[in-house]
């Protein structure tokens, strides 16, 4: 730091720490954040996609002892004396499944990792507004992340009520097996939400407050603009979860009924709760938050996909105001349409009709966000690079999963189609086959800006190639098995007649799961061996305009020598100002043919 | 690096926008706060609402009320701490610290009476949904208390320390900010839980 004064809060930033735990452990530094963030949820990945093949072997091959796990921990965790799986373990598996993949990691991938990472790089700062208060989310993560591993490990196991965990199976003691695993599963949650709320805060305090000169509202790159929108959700809608997961806790320490009707009988025997709750009550407060929380898992990603799918087209995005306005109302739309969850619940049908057409509404925003993305593919160069066939395999994705949004969201088409592996293969089309497929984008296409180096470019074709053919094959038939009457949540399936002839389906579609399972190995290798030896990367390898480009590799801890001065909007492709070339950066001087070297 | 080493580099521009940053982050978080305790109050609204039985053991209005007068005086000293700060008076900031911090913990010692007389009858959280409900919100807002009481003995101590002065007195401007939503969150409570 120079010996004048600090005049503005966009210059501070704090100098790089030379030991090793200020500068790995407890940093301050957004990048190393970022990269914290991203490592853990890595790792939190591998492992909760562990439990879904776990839970596909034993769909397909019912009460068959699991190999190789199975003969190792038999008798532990969610296996049973021959290393099969468990009925019990295997609702432990579903829930536990669900749970880490949205809340330890989609959520920390998709928002902390990149949203850190890319904020303030992509808005021209030195870091976001509050460092301390990031480096205690991420510490506040880690242990929550932690916590829900932990317990597996206590007695009776963890959590088995499903990630929704609706009362009374998840409320009165007795009524779930696993007493304390599921009171770790909520403090968990709670831990996790308040790491998530104060990320949020300081995201959207960053983005209003520090914006390099010139960087208008009207400028922010689309990934940027998505982070802010998510943020909204994140403060808002996060402490509802907090509220809810506090209340249920209460009903199962402190005995209170907030949850538990009246007269309720758990195997033929009253319950000792004094009575007087709401299951319902459960669904609308956790549904108010779970239902913005999808959209948290999306949003970020459609930041990503419109960025790389302009960069690799060459040309600006196609309408930006238009795929502004259509993330803020799918924000707005999000808090009103909860209630989609529930047509089955015993809520007034009345309400149903009402969430529906809020519902459906979302169709619009979801469209023009869609055709917009075609409309930025339509007539340019398009440069088919890894980042390009994740963020394309993204759209693709994104369509069928949001089509088969839409049945859904009729509430008549919902009564025969709820519950059943129709909303299996609805919600992973979007999350897996749309988020993952947009992190595999993000990951790639910023793997240079990030590590200083390059990815193999052949692996990427190879694994994008696989996991597009293998995620396809697992997946679509489930909207069969929905259709044929499937339950969700099901051991065992062969104890009903009508599924018997399904299970042939369940057999490929596990198969096709272990193969998209082994082709992420593919992509773990060629990750931690890029981190460590792959090729130096080039200041900006994919010829890309957003200020992340205009600094070297590896990034310095202040990110920027001197705060750009930005003159221009995100996708400055193709323009006739920027001839010969067909790219500049955003900080580019506002006349280039005054600019020398052209 | 600690705020006390940057302190001497930083110019009084600097202090001046990151007050504005920490207070917007401060509403943020109190925004936070506020849906968090709305998602209390409509389950209390829809289990109040539905529920035709009068409550056994009700409240004590007159503790209740005197605690409401309580918060809302350490709203005053408060605010009172704010002003002095921001005129660089570090003595009267100190003793309108002092004073907030002795009115917490008397709202703390009425409220643990409070609990005292509920136990001694025999009521408790699981007795029926509204102890229920009292126990929760009334918890909750007075873990916030605590949490403000920390805070607050923590400016006191770095108030005499003469960490801060009219440039730079955001952290207790920011308590105050934190510690007015507390206030107002009884405001909301008192009239839910007592005289409804």
């Amino acid at each position: 730091m120079s010996e004048a004064k600090i005049e503005r809060v966009a210059d501070f930033y704090h100098p790089e720490p030379t030991d090793f735990f200020r500068k790995y452990v407890w940093s301050y530094d957004h990048k190393v954040i970022a990269k914290q963030y991203l490592w853990t949820s890595f790792i939190f990945l591998i492992l909760g996609g562990t439990l879904a093949m776990l839970l596909r072997w034993q769909i397909a091959y019912p009460n068959a002892p699991v190999p190789v796990l199975g003969s190792l921990l038999h008798g532990m965790f969610f296996f049973g004396a021959d290393g099969s799986i468990t009925p019990g373990g295997y609702l432990e598996l579903a829930t536990m499944h669900g749970l880490i993949m949205v809340f330890f990691v989609i959520i920390p991938l998709i928002v902390s990792a990149f949203g850190n990472f890319l904020i303030p790089l992509h808005i021209g700062a030195r870091d976001v507004a509050f460092p301390l208060l990031n480096a205690v989310s991420y510490w506040l993560y880690l242990p929550a992340g932690l916590l829900i591993f932990a317990s597996f490990f206590v007695d009776k196991g963890a959590a088995a009520a499903g990630w929704t965990a609706y009362p009374p199976l998840s409320d009165a003691a007795g009524a779930s097996d696993p007493v304390l695993g599921m009171n770790m599963v909520l403090f968990a949650l709670f831990l996790a939400g308040f790491s998530s709320i104060l990320g949020g805060l300081n995201f959207l305090v960053t983005i209003v407050k520090l914006r390099a000169p010139g960087m208008t509202w009207s400028r922010l790159p689309l990934t940027t603009w998505a982070q802010f929108i998510t943020a909204v959700f994140q403060v808002l809608a996060t402490p509802m979860l907090a509220a809810v997961g506090a209340m249920l806790l209460f009903d199962r320490i402190a005995g209170t009924s907030f949850f538990i009707p009246t007269g309720l009988t758990i195997n033929s025997e009253l319950v000792a709760n004094a009575g007087g709750g709401f299951p319902l009550l459960w669904q609308h407060i956790f549904w108010f938050y779970a239902h913005p929380a999808v959209y948290i898992l999306i949003l970020p990603s459609m930041g990503f996909a419109s960025d790389i799918l302009s960069a690799f087209s060459r040309k600006p995005v196609f309408g930006y105001r238009a795929m502004v306005i259509s993330l803020a109302s799918i924000m707005g739309l999000g808090f009103v349409v909860w209630g989609h969850h529930m047509f089955l619940s015993g809520m007034n049908p009345v309400m149903g009709m009402a969430f529906m057409i809020s519902t459906v509404f979302i169709a619009l925003p979801s469209g023009v966000k869609v055709f917009n993305w075609l409309g930025t593919l339509w007539g340019g160069s398009i440069r088919l690079q890894p980042p390009m066939l994740y963020a394309l395999s993204f759209v693709s994705m994104f369509i069928v999963g949001g089509l088969s949004g839409i049945f859904m969201a009729a509430s008549p088409v919902d009564i025969y189609i709820h519950d059943t592996y129709y909303i299996i293969a609805h919600f992973h089309y979007v999350v897996f086959g749309a988020t993952l497929f947009s992190v595999f984008a993000a990951t790639t296409y910023w793997f240079p800006k990030m590590f200083g180096r390059e990815m193999n470019r052949k692996l990427s074709y190879l694994h994008w190639g696989l996991t597009f053919l293998f995620f396809n094959l697992a997946f679509f038939p489930m909207h069969f098995l929905g259709e044929a009457g499937h339950m969700r949540r099901l051991a065992t399936s062969t104890g009903y007649e009508f599924l018997n002839p399904l299970a042939p389906w369940n057999e490929f579609i596990t198969l096709s799961a272990f193969a998209l399972g082994m082709s992420q190995l593919l992509f773990m290798y060629n990750f931690i061996y890029s981190v460590f030896a792959g090729k130096p990367a080039e200041t900006n390898p994919w010829e890309a305009s957003t200020l992340e480009w205009t600094i070297p590799n590896p990034v310095p801890v202040y990110n920027f020598k001197e705060l750009p001065v930005v003159t221009r909007g995100p996708h400055e492709y193709s323009s006739p100002d920027t001839l010969p070339g067909d790219w500049l950066p955003q900080n580019a001087p506002a006349n280039p043919s005054a600019s020398a070297g052209h | 690096m600690s705020d006390q080493q940057h302190h001497a580099e930083l110019a009084p521009s600097f202090h001046a926008e990151r007050r504005n940053l920490r207070a917007m982050g401060m509403w943020l978080f109190l925004g936070s706060e506020v849906m968090f305790f709305t998602a209390f109050f409509g389950a209390y609204i829809v289990a109040r609402s539905a529920s035709i039985e009068p409550i056994n053991h009700p409240l004590d209005k007159v503790l209740g009320a005197l605690n409401t007068v309580v918060l809302i005086t350490s709203s005053l000293t408060m605010a009172l701490a704010v002003a002095y700060s921001k005129r660089g008076d570090r003595k009267k900031t100190g003793l309108a610290l002092l004073g907030t911090l002795a009115l917490a913990a008397m709202f703390l010692v009425v409220k643990g009476f409070e609990y005292h007389a509920h136990f001694a009858e025999g009521v408790y959280p699981s007795s029926d949904i509204f102890h229920g409900f009292y126990f929760m919100l009334t918890g909750f807002h007075g873990l916030h208390v605590i949490g403000g009481m920390i805070s607050l003995s923590i400016l006191w101590y770095r108030n005499r320390r003469g960490d801060f002065d009219e440039h730079y007195c955001d952290p207790i401007e920011m308590t105050g900010l934190y510690w007015h939503f507390v206030d107002l969150v009884w405001i909301f409570l008192f009239p839910a839980l007592y005289l409804l």
